[in-house]
């Protein structure tokens, strides 16, 4: 593509972020040629993601291939190997800003077999952007894009419907979209779920409205991006702290110090809270609080720091520290949903390594209780195993007893990878059911 | 800090990786290059630990080609805050006056920063390689992990990298493997300067703009140091990224203070690695990072 096809409008906004909220993170997802490259490009470049030596770079790249113009792709596609095959290797990551967020895109490439990628890509994001062709409509692929963020708890969907521009901007087409888009998207209970036509190539309703869209009357997509609301990791908002690290020192040399380094995953901590360590339930109050630097009165959600407690207990890595009516589940058995990624199948007899909330502990696969299909998005029964991009149902042993929760209550408490013994390798990821 | 809730997300995801290191990794050693990033790092490291000393060494991979003004500030800082630096050079290349002018930038590279690091991490048993690079830098960074990892001869494959989700990291290695983690995978050139701003965070001299004795050659602005033979202007510069003096170029910049450096970096239309002439050639970043640079 030509670069002076872009409407160029470079914003001249200096991006401050002061009193920013927080990043958004979110997943690009879209079959092959929809578009979701230029898209991309488009909200880098509208937002001034991109460097002009950069975009030179690309017009010397693209020299020598019988092509005068530059392929704007290749602004997403960072590797020799890529661009050679014309192939995109798992997830990449793109940043970029306005005056008034930060964000975060886990760009997926969008070959159908490429499950595991969108898993991974939806696996940080609050929101994920689903692309359709306006001209092919909701594709098998549309379905599992929407699925495949469901699972992960992805709780806001944008559905662009792009290449508007060639079909005339037609209204009629792009709400018959929408129909069909719904018929699958009713039967998952997604808290925000928006439409959206747009023109990648053109910009349209991108960072500028554009003219040629004007009977939509709802947001652009970057100001649905900037105003999007972000939810806690844990739906119930109780305080939980698992634990990263113990440490025992401290500069001041107080005898018995021992604080308790990890990230508040959600709710908040104050001196004198009482809490419960699990496994174990015991019972404690807080302290001391070490916020980085500094002793303070409280912690809140996403903020790394140490506590002390009152009490001397027995509490080490893996531990998690909680508000005293939060009551996890403790136990060595769980039910998960998982997605192979590995060229070697799921062996149920093989032992692995799960990492869970901050823990290593081996596991068996003892059971495959089912498998989804992907095509009608239904688990059906199956007698084969689990391949690389299968999802589906299994029993877990796990050596030790680990604390858990569902994924759907604590994103925090609910997830884990798989780690092959051998050969180190993640070869696979789960959400506790 | 004031409320600013995308740097602290920033800061605590970083301390997150930082701590997640020292609970896998038996031996790990954090890359210190004394730039802004390596500056914001070490930051984050006293904050992560705090109140206990930084539980990792810092490895500073010495050219001999570095400014004066880093030497001065790597010295006294790391003294101040009682870390312990370890200073790598790979005295036979340097015996033999290796320079980007006689051997080539990629040759040059190669052996006084790539051979050396390697060398570094085999000679102490290093398994886990902290360092502060950027996914925004350069392109073939886009796809790095933030555990990174590495095989026995210390290179990268990209094909073969581990998926990473959610903030769960793979730290499992086998006894000759290692890994290079990347805590400032998320930020950007303007994050970190935010972030020194807020934190009021010491860096060292080059970074603020005054009259240096520059060579000027096409574009680039070469730092006349040591090199007495160059033709040398008086122009107000700073450098945005700091390399080697041979291959780092200063830009033209009145910016004095941090809050200008911000407002230079926010409007800024070019990369700042442009005036790396390290990254350009046929020798591309990703090929470096295959054989194993930093």
């Amino acid at each position: 593509m030509d670069l002076i096809q872009w409407k160029i409008k470079r914003k001249k906004d200096i991006f401050k972020l002061e009193n920013s909220p927080e990043i958004l993170r979110f997943a690009t997802a879209g079959s092959v040629d929809d578009g979701k490259s230029t898209l991309i490009g488009r909200l880098l470049y509208d937002s001034k993601g991109v460097f002009i030596d950069h975009i030179e770079a690309l017009k010397n790249d693209s020299k020598g291939k019988n092509s005068e113009k530059i392929d704007l792709a290749h602004l997403t596609d960072g590797l020799k190997d890529e661009r050679e095959q014309g192939i995109t290797i798992d997830v990449a990551y793109r940043y970029f800003s306005t005056p008034k967020r930060k964000f975060i895109i886990a760009d997926t490439p969008g070959h159908e077999e490429y499950t595991r990628n969108m898993f991974t890509g939806a696996s940080n994001s609050s929101l994920a952007i689903i692309l359709i062709d306006s001209r092919k409509g909701v594709l098998s692929q549309s379905r599992r894009h929407l699925y495949i963020s469901y699972l992960l708890g992805v709780k806001n969907i944008i559905v662009a419907i792009n290449k508007m521009d060639l079909i005339e901007y037609d209204e009629q087409k792009f709400i018959s979209i929408k129909k069909d888009f719904l018929k699958t998207s009713n039967n998952l209970s997604i808290d925000s779920l928006n439409f959206i036509p747009i023109s990648a190539l053109d910009g349209d309703m991108i960072v500028d409205r554009g003219d040629n869209l004007s009977w939509y009357k709802g947001e652009t997509l970057i100001k649905m991006l900037e105003n999007t609301k972000i939810k806690s990791k844990n739906q119930s908002n109780e305080s939980c702290f698992p634990v990263q690290l113990v440490s025992r020192v401290d500069n001041n040399k107080t005898k018995d110090f021992r604080g308790y380094m990890g990230t508040v995953t959600s709710g908040e901590f104050h001196i004198g809270s009482e809490v419960e360590i699990h496994p174990g339930k015991k019972k404690s109050k807080i302290k001391k609080i070490i916020n980085l630097g500094n002793y303070t009165d409280a912690i809140n959600r996403n903020q790394s720091g140490t506590l002390v407690i009152e009490d001397e207990l027995e509490i080490s890595r893996g531990d998690v520290i909680t508000s005293i009516n939060y009551r996890p589940k403790v136990g060595n058995k769980i039910i998960a949903q998982i997605c192979w990624m590995d060229d070697e199948s799921l062996s149920i007899k093989k032992k692995y390594f799960i990492k869970h909330a901050n823990k290593s502990s081996k596991i068996m696969i003892t059971k495959i209780i089912n498998k989804i299909n992907i095509q009608s998005l239904t688990e059906m029964p199956s007698n084969e195993t689990i391949h690389m991009n299968d999802i589906g149902n299994v029993e877990i042993k796990i050596q030790n007893d680990i604390v858990f929760d569902s994924y759907r209550n604590n994103k925090v408490l609910g997830a884990f990878i798989i780690i092959d013994i051998e050969t180190n390798n993640t070869v696979g990821a789960g959400i506790i059911k | 800090m004031k409320e600013n809730l995308y740097l602290k997300e920033l800061e605590s995801e970083a301390i997150f990786i930082l701590r997640e290191v020292v609970a896998e990794f038996s031996n790990p050693v954090m890359l210190y290059s004394v730039g802004k990033d390596s500056s914001v790092m070490l930051h984050l490291a006293r904050k992560a630990f705090y109140p206990s000393q930084i539980p990792f060494p810092l490895l500073h991979v010495d050219t001999g080609y570095k400014f004066r003004e880093m030497y001065e500030f790597r010295d006294s800082f790391t003294k101040e805050i009682g870390a312990n630096l370890i200073v790598y050079r790979n005295e036979e290349a340097i015996k033999k006056k290796f320079h980007p002018s006689k051997n080539g930038v990629a040759k040059c590279c190669g052996a006084l920063k790539t051979q050396a690091l390697l060398d570094a991490l085999s000679k102490y048993n290093f398994n886990a390689a902290i360092g502060g690079a950027r996914r925004d830098e350069e392109k073939s960074r886009a796809k790095e992990r933030i555990f990174s990892f590495r095989d026995s001869f210390g290179q990268w494959n990209p094909k073969s990298q581990k998926p990473e989700l959610w903030n769960i990291f793979n730290g499992q290695i086998d006894e000759d493997e290692s890994v290079r983690v990347f805590p400032l995978s998320s930020w950007t050139e303007s994050d970190i300067w935010n972030y020194i701003k807020h934190e009021e965070i010491k860096i060292t001299s080059l970074y603020f703009s005054k009259k240096r004795k520059l060579h000027v050659q096409n574009k680039n602005l070469i730092p006349v140091e040591n090199d007495t033979n160059l033709k040398a202007e008086e122009i107000e510069s700073r450098f945005r990224t700091l390399g080697c003096i041979p291959c780092t170029g200063a830009i033209k910049s009145d910016a004095d203070s941090i809050d200008k450096i911000l407002h230079e970096t926010l409007k800024a239309k070019r990369s700042e690695r442009e005036t790396r002439i390290i990254d350009h050639g046929s020798n591309s970043m990703e090929d470096k990072k295959k054989e194993g640079y930093f």
